[in-house]
């Protein structure tokens, strides 16, 4: 796009988007480790994501910040201010993934020492991969403003639904085999959670792409994948606020 | 039941689709120069239109042709037809008074006429109308109660209209326009010479004005035009890039031009 004939306009709308990269990296990066520890019960990467949280909830303060200062001082339309309300709906859904895999993360702490069942959590590595494969694509069709893209992952969303609720029915055949397992699987429960949320996310910044690029909404309506299996795990007990 | 309807819907709304003003394939030239180049659009009756582009690109020339205000000047010529309510108001024949007695135009500079604030009124209605002083004096008092001014004048009607200060006298040539009972008010500039709660204080007038009079307004002010429109016209070069509803062009504009021109990236 052609620059603005005010240059210190262009810079600011950079460091906008530099930071917005950064902060999608980092929350992309922490949804993997969180499950990493998860999987291999080690609790020392977990505390590493939970500390990395912060980093993240600074960034989207200091995106927040930048761009009510430029809405402010350079009275944006169009495109511009399409960027700007983008940036700002985009920085809290990444937060929001954060604040998701810090959620994971902690309880890879608390069932590290706990008794495993690994069959119950290949599951959920593949669950967890699905929603990064989203992040990674949503992030790129962000950077790139590529619609066809983001229309893509918006439709993909399905996917992570369905696997939400195998692994629902999968953890429960596990609880009922044994009824030891029920601690562990119950906590790897609230992850699949965790990671159903994260696809969401996701997909809210992919209507957030199209917005910016088209100044058009998707339909409210998202497809769902999957049977509702009548329970509703964040109401049940949210911590993700912390 | 039909009666009914017609009395719950605000009379604005029942006309808001109407175009007041039409203008067709108009081409306009100062002597060589081709000014305009094949504009179309509507104004629609009781509507804000605000024209919008970069210094030359033909706006105030569109203004100007609306109320035959070229004819002052020889060599200028106009192409194609502007019907208001369906009459075309480039035919010859037309009386060009009448033309401006309905279609109001104010300045970028106040003008006020070196009189009393009360003559700067009365003036143009005694153009066309043979008024009691009673029945002048309610017009007057309408007129400047219209355009905002009557509480900060209504104790020195006869002090001169230059004693105002400049938010005051653009007021002043509003309440001029006004007292001829126009049906539409072009504004050329209106507020480039004043200072922003002036300003703010035009803008509110334009708002309270539209609704009973189809306004044009022309502006070098793309946030002001963003303010104060229902509908706006980009302009470039002579031609007439995009005309849409004013929350799409600030938002999301079709046009590439248009775009770059309201988000400030005209090379």
């Amino acid at each position: 796009m052609v620059d603005h004939t005010v240059k210190s306009y262009d810079k600011e709308l950079d460091t906008l988007e530099r930071r917005i990269a950064e902060m999608g990296g980092i929350a992309e990066k922490m949804v993997i480790e969180a499950m990493d520890a998860l999987a291999n019960a080690d609790a020392t990467l977990a505390q590493q994501v939970i500390t990395t949280d912060s980093r993240l909830d600074a960034l989207q303060r200091e995106i927040e910040d930048l761009a009510v200062m430029t809405i402010a001082l350079r009275q944006p339309v169009a495109i511009d201010l399409r960027e700007l309300i983008g940036a700002i709906r985009v920085t809290g859904d990444l937060e929001r993934i954060g604040d998701l895999a810090k959620n994971i993360a902690k309880r890879a702490v608390k069932i590290s020492g706990e008794a495993r069942v690994p069959r119950a959590i290949v599951g959920l590595r593949h669950m967890n991969e699905v929603a990064t494969e989203l992040l990674k694509d949503v992030l790129d069709a962000y950077a790139q403003r590529d619609v066809e893209r983001a229309r893509d992952v918006w439709a993909r969303d399905v996917d992570l639904d369905a696997l939400e609720d195998s692994i629902f029915r999968d953890l429960l055949t596990h609880m009922m085999e044994d009824p030891r397992n029920i601690s562990f699987c119950a906590h790897l429960l609230f992850c699949s959670k965790n990671i159903e949320r994260i696809g969401d996310h996701a997909t809210n910044i992919a209507e957030t792409v199209v917005y910016v690029a088209t100044g058009e909404t998707l339909p409210a309506e998202r497809p769902h994948g999957g049977e509702d299996v009548g329970y509703d795990l964040e109401g049940l007990h949210d911590e993700s606020s912390a | 039941m039909s009666q009914q309807t017609a009395a719950q819907a605000p009379a604005k709304t029942a006309s808001a689709t109407k175009d007041k003003i039409v203008v067709r394939d108009l081409e306009f030239y100062y002597g060589q120069t081709h000014a305009l180049k094949n504009v179309s659009l509507g104004l629609q009756e009781g509507q804000v239109t605000a024209f919008i582009g970069p210094s030359g690109c033909g706006k105030s020339t569109l203004l100007r042709v609306l109320n035959r205000m070229y004819d002052l000047y020889p060599g200028q010529r106009a192409e194609g037809e502007v019907l208001l309510d369906g009459e075309d108001i480039l035919s010859k024949n037309l009386d060009i008074n009448l033309l401006r007695s309905r279609v109001g135009m104010v300045f970028q500079k106040p003008t006020p006429f070196p009189m009393t604030i009360y003559d700067n009124i009365a003036f143009g209605i005694r153009l066309y109308e043979k008024l009691r002083k009673s029945e002048m004096d309610d017009r007057v008092e309408s007129a400047l109660k219209r355009s905002a001014l009557w509480g900060e004048v209504k104790d020195k009607l006869n002090a001169s209209g230059l004693s105002l200060s400049g938010g005051q006298q653009q007021r002043l040539c509003i309440a001029r326009t006004v007292a001829i009972k126009p049906e539409v008010i072009l504004f050329d500039e209106p507020c480039s010479a004043l200072d922003p709660i002036s300003t703010a204080k035009i803008e509110e007038l334009i708002d309270e004005l539209a609704g009973d009079y189809t306004i044009a307004i022309v502006t070098h002010n793309m946030q002001q035009a963003a303010r104060v429109s229902h509908y706006t016209a980009f302009m470039y070069l002579g031609e007439l890039v995009e005309f849409n509803e004013t929350k799409t062009v600030f938002t999301a504009p079709r046009d590439k031009r248009t775009q770059d021109y309201v988000t400030g990236r005209f090379g």
